[in-house]
């Protein structure tokens, strides 16, 4: 017979094996889909949410080849006549986007637009536009995308109210257009009756240029003179601003799903290596037949990639149904609050698709290669003679590798991100879980040499089964370790970081209650009138006011929130510095955030130029302080010099102590009855506000969580596999030691003695491990992904806990799985060679 | 009083095939040692799983030094073993994860022998049987009649009243089947219980005080 033939023989003796052993089969299918579905799945969300994110920005720019973009500050008006005449642009839009906050409560997005310039880089907007082009251009008319008509119930010809300072402006529905224009929430105007409406007169957020085709637009942007804080990017480089505010928490949800496919190509890994061990007899009586070393391994690599592409399709395929729900209902950022929250549609290319199975079958197929290895490697005289399986991880190359690994991965750890993400981070915890991996069966060793009771023969032989088959023990214990030591590694994170974010809170929010102008509204701020207003309210012993702009530093970073308000010394003495103020300068003193510490190299001592009030100011940096609240970076400034800077006295944000035994919340009612300017105004106790703060955190992190969950559930899987097939070559075991009077409940004992020193081993094995990856996760990942320092907490009981349920899992795991050694066809198989 | 006594036992698995074991009636005294043969699939491993309470009897009593074992439950029958039966098995059985030594120590630590006397018990065992130097050596380091060797020593740790070996020296060679077989008779006769061994070799069966030749119904005295 040819070589490929004794292959297909030898691959048909596996298939019939499989068959034989359906549940095995199913376990191993089940652990690879698993995987795949969880890193498919958080793909498919991520890749859905920044799709949907960029068709909307792409929406809004329209055929724009640049956009010259003032952004919340905006920009004079007469810059557009400038850049229409330039010979190397072909057409110009100006454009007015404001959130404008609704009398109702909440805010719209409007779009104030020149119908006419705005048609040339979009054409299709004529067409939405069709019946109702000139009454846009009536004063205060507006329409509305189908998304906001049909969110605020209204319909061609209902009137609008939206609050602009203390004034209630009514505009006119004048048409609704399809919901192919525009998928988000917003209203369309003529620009200068929304200029006229919003308080806006003379000034324009952006831009947007169609260049003369073949125009360089880089080099355009480059040679433009704009004002300070104006910024002139492609639409390609809008989109990546804000893909970059989501990026390392996708990153990290990414990073996550791959835990669960790790965790299920070692479930895989162990499943075929203890199969092909416990089949060893066949593959030697395949020797014996003629079937040579590198056939057998084939077959055995054929087989995990057929387990592979099953597992692969069927993750896919669940991928796609979790990442429809999540985006059903939790949005594309999982509840993060990042990119919108809005229900989203699936959107997955077949390629992708593809790959995902590609990726199953390429994991199953890594998990089979020692395994094949090892069976090819096989003496078949002693397989058939039968006896202990001649296999061990215990070699002085595992040892020293696994050392390597552990050092290697250890320095790596201290490498710069990479593109701005963690990658150096991310290689270091994978070598450094591989290098303890290869380091388990010492471990269980040493863990296995402390256990000694006296007077306890079932536990003795529970102790001496694991000391006798460690190497094999060691492949099931894998998938625990790798699962509970990574979820040890997050819950210290996510521990630390929560604990960190509860002490800032306490520290940034020193006042009795809070206000603030309603999010996502431009046209409200508090004039120095309100501010004397709630300064007299009865109750309010003291306030303090700021406002908060957006301002950008870099054309390709998000924007940063410069912060100014009152800096005395009382105030500066209380920040959560990170690097306290030292020193003097001529310069006025700012203090930056860690984030802009790190993303604009912004270190104490060092000149910023702040585009504020359309000059460029420059300033020194004095202190860093932390801030959890906005990972793009925020800047402080004495509110004194932002109002020299702009003349602009309004706030955003106010606090106020009260008085000893005033209520917050009576207090709020009396500021809301005095200012009268309904929803547009939040009030929040300290209480409340941390309260929220905390739930959102909580929000936040509740599909890690899950992620953590799953992962240590695919460990326990392996346990189980992993004495569900030992069982089976166990038996005549169990049968003796029934016959030598262990009673069925000892053997249960057993069983779930021997389940639970694989938990013991594994969970102590996943604290240190955990532990050490911890560190990794807190001072190398989560400073380079968000740019703030945690303090390190860990939560000693929750751990314990962890780790108590993991070996009582265990226990029960291996008790349920191997429960058929206990029936009476075991106790008879002690003479099955009858 | 007979050490172990059926009374018209009887067995069978499907209501409609013929009894395994039909109406069997034996005794056996202390001190007596007797191999039962019979052809392949007549119900002699099935006599001994309902010997050793592992396999229960539609009718008839079996009774153990006066204990009817028939009534009893399954943790119940299962101390009787504990105490009082030992096995030796065709394939040796014995755990690949303990020393000589901890094999043989297993029916002691279960029935709770302080640690001393356990040593003491193990090594006297071991010398019996002609391993007193292999007791730390692993099953995998142990001959095919060694094996054989540590098991019997196990089944007779703990003297039991009753030893039942089911075809022993079936994957030994002739020499070392002979020395099995040797010590078997001579651990049986020293203390004081009484053996069953089941066999398919004339030979083998000769080492016994009687023979009988078993076809599912009784148990015939087989002529020398």
């Amino acid at each position: 017979m040819r070589a490929p033939g004794r292959a297909r023989v030898a691959f048909a003796v596996l298939a019939a094996q499989l068959r034989d052993r359906p549940l095995r089969l199913a376990v191993t299918i089940g652990a690879i889909a698993l995987g795949i579905a969880l890193t498919a799945g958080v793909y498919f969300v991520n890749s859905s949410a920044l799709t949907e994110f960029a068709q909307a920005t792409r929406a809004l720019t329209g055929g724009a080849d640049l956009v010259v973009d003032g952004g919340r500050a905006g920009i004079a008006e007469r810059l557009y006549p400038e850049l229409a005449r330039d010979a190397r642009v072909a057409a110009a839009s100006p454009v007015l986007e404001v959130d404008a906050a609704l009398a109702a409560g909440g805010s719209l997005t409007i779009l104030g637009v020149d119908p006419f310039r705005a048609g040339e880089l979009e054409p299709a907007l004529y067409g939405d536009l069709t019946s109702s082009f000139f009454d846009l251009v009536q004063p205060r008319a507006i329409a509305l995308s189908a998304a906001a008509a049909a969110s605020l119930g209204l319909a061609r010809g209902d009137a609008l109210a939206i609050r602009v300072g203390r004034d209630e402006v009514r505009l006119r529905v004048v048409a609704v257009l399809p919901e192919t224009a525009y998928a988000r929430r917003l209203g369309i105007m003529d620009i200068g009756a929304a200029q006229w409406a919003l308080g806006r007169l003379g000034r324009l957020t952006r831009i947007e240029l169609r260049l003369v085709p073949g125009t360089d637009a880089a080099r355009l942007a480059a040679g433009l003179a704009l004002p300070p804080g104006a910024v002139a990017a492609t639409p390609a480089a809008v989109e990546g601003r804000a893909a970059t505010l989501s990026r390392a928490y996708r990153v990290n949800l990414n990073m996550l799903a791959l835990v669960a496919l790790l965790t299920g190509a070692f479930l895989v890994f162990a499943t075929q290596l203890l199969s092909t061990l416990r089949r060893r007899g066949q593959f030697a009586l395949l020797r014996a037949l003629g079937v040579r070393r590198a056939e057998i391994g084939l077959a055995v690599l054929l087989e995990g990639a057929l387990v592979g592409l099953a597992g692969g399709a069927l993750g896919t395929a669940v991928g796609w149904l979790i990442a429809d729900l999540v985006l059903g209902r939790l949005g594309g950022d999982l509840g993060a609050g990042l990119l919108g929250g809005a229900p989203l549609a699936v959107r997955a290319s077949p390629l992708a698709c593809g790959a995902f199975v590609a990726l199953g079958t390429a994991v199953a197929i890594a998990g089979s290669w020692l395994p094949a290895r090892r069976v090819a490697a096989m003496a078949p005289a002693r397989a058939l003679k039968g006896g202990d399986p001649e296999f061990t991880l215990l070699d002085r190359r595992g040892r020293a590798l696994g050392i390597g690994l552990l050092l290697t991965g250890a320095a790596t750890a201290f490498l710069p991100p990479l593109g701005g993400l963690p990658l150096a981070g991310y290689a270091s915890i994978a070598l450094m879980l591989f290098g303890a991996l290869l380091l388990v069966p010492q471990f269980a060793m040493a863990v296995l040499a402390l256990l000694r009771p006296r007077d306890h023969a079932i536990a003795r032989l529970a102790i001496a089964q694991l000391k006798g088959t460690v190497a094999q023990s060691a492949v099931s214990l894998a998938a625990v370790v790798v699962s509970f030591s990574l979820m040890v590694a997050m819950a210290i994170m996510v521990h630390s970081f929560r604990e960190s974010f509860e002490r800032w809170l306490g520290e940034v929010l020193p006042a009795d209650l809070y206000l603030r102008i309603a999010p996502g509204n431009d046209t409200v701020v508090l004039g120095s009138a309100e501010a004397a207003a709630i300064a007299a309210t009865p109750g309010v012993l003291r306030t303090e006011f700021r406002r908060s702009v957006p301002i950008a530093l870099a054309p390709d970073l998000p924007t940063v929130a410069l912060i100014a308000r009152p800096l005395d010394a009382k105030t500066l003495a209380g920040l959560p510095w990170v690097v306290r103020p030292v020193g003097t300068s001529a310069l006025t003193p700012v203090y930056v955030s860690e984030a802009v510490r790190d993303l604009y190299g912004a270190k104490p001592g060092s000149t910023l130029r702040l585009p504020v009030g359309g000059q460029l100011h420059a300033v020194s940096v004095a202190g860093v302080w932390r801030d959890y609240a906005r990972s793009s970076g925020a800047i402080v400034i004495e509110r004194a010099t932002y109002e020299a800077w702009t003349h602009d006295d309004g706030a955003t944000e106010g606090a106020a102590w009260l008085a000893p035994g005033a209520s917050a919340t009576a207090v709020a009612a009396a500021l809301g009855r005095r200012l009268a300017l309904g929803a547009s105004v939040d009030f929040i106790s300290t209480t409340r506000l941390k309260e929220r703060s905390l739930a959102a955190f909580d929000r936040a992190f509740a599909i890690t969580y899950a992620l953590e969950a799953i992962a240590v559930g695919i460990g326990l899987a392996g346990v189980a596999f992993a004495f569900a097939s030992q069982a089976l070559g166990r038996r005549a075991e169990f049968g003796v030691l029934r016959h030598l009077g262990v009673s069925r409940r000892s053997l249960r004992l057993l069983l779930a003695g021997e389940g639970a020193l694989v938990g013991l081993v594994g969970a102590l094995y996943g604290l240190i491990t955990g532990g050490v990856l911890s560190l990794v996760l807190v001072y190398v990942v989560n400073r380079q992904s968000f740019h703030w320092s945690l303090t390190l907490v860990i939560p000693g009981l929750e751990l314990a806990a962890a780790a108590g349920a993991l070996v009582v899992a265990a226990a029960v795991t291996a008790t349920i799985a191997a429960r058929a050694v206990l029936s009476p066809s075991a106790v008879r198989a002690v003479r099955e060679d009858w | 009083m007979a050490l172990l006594a059926l009374q018209r036992v009887t067995r069978s698995y499907r209501a409609d095939r013929p009894a395994v074991i039909e109406d069997l009636s034996f005794c056996l005294e202390a001190g007596e040692y007797v191999a039962i043969m019979g052809e392949s699939g007549v119900g002699k491993s099935t006599l001994l799983n309902l010997i050793a309470g592992l396999d229960r009897a539609d009718a008839g009593t079996i009774t153990l030094d006066g204990t009817e074992l028939t009534s009893l439950d399954d943790d119940a029958m299962t101390l009787v073993r504990r105490r009082s039966m030992g096995f030796v098995f065709q394939a040796f059985h014995v755990l690949p994860y303990l020393t000589a030594a901890a094999n043989v120590a297993l029916p002691l630590e279960l029935l709770g022998w302080p640690e001393d006397r356990r040593a003491a018990r193990v090594a006297a065992m071991l010398g019996e049987v002609g391993l007193a130097a292999a007791g730390e050596r692993l099953p995998r380091e142990l001959s095919g009649g060694e094996l054989q060797r540590v098991a019997l020593a196990r089944a007779l740790a703990h003297a039991p009243r009753l030893l039942l070996a089911d075809e022993p020296t079936g994957n030994l060679d002739p020499r070392t089947a002979a020395q099995v077989l040797e010590v078997l008779r001579t651990q049986v006769k020293a203390h004081g219980g009484a053996g069953i061994l089941i066999t398919h070799s004339q030979t083998a069966a000769a080492t016994a005080d009687r023979s009988f030749v078993f076809d599912g119904r009784a148990l015939t005295p087989r002529l020398p």
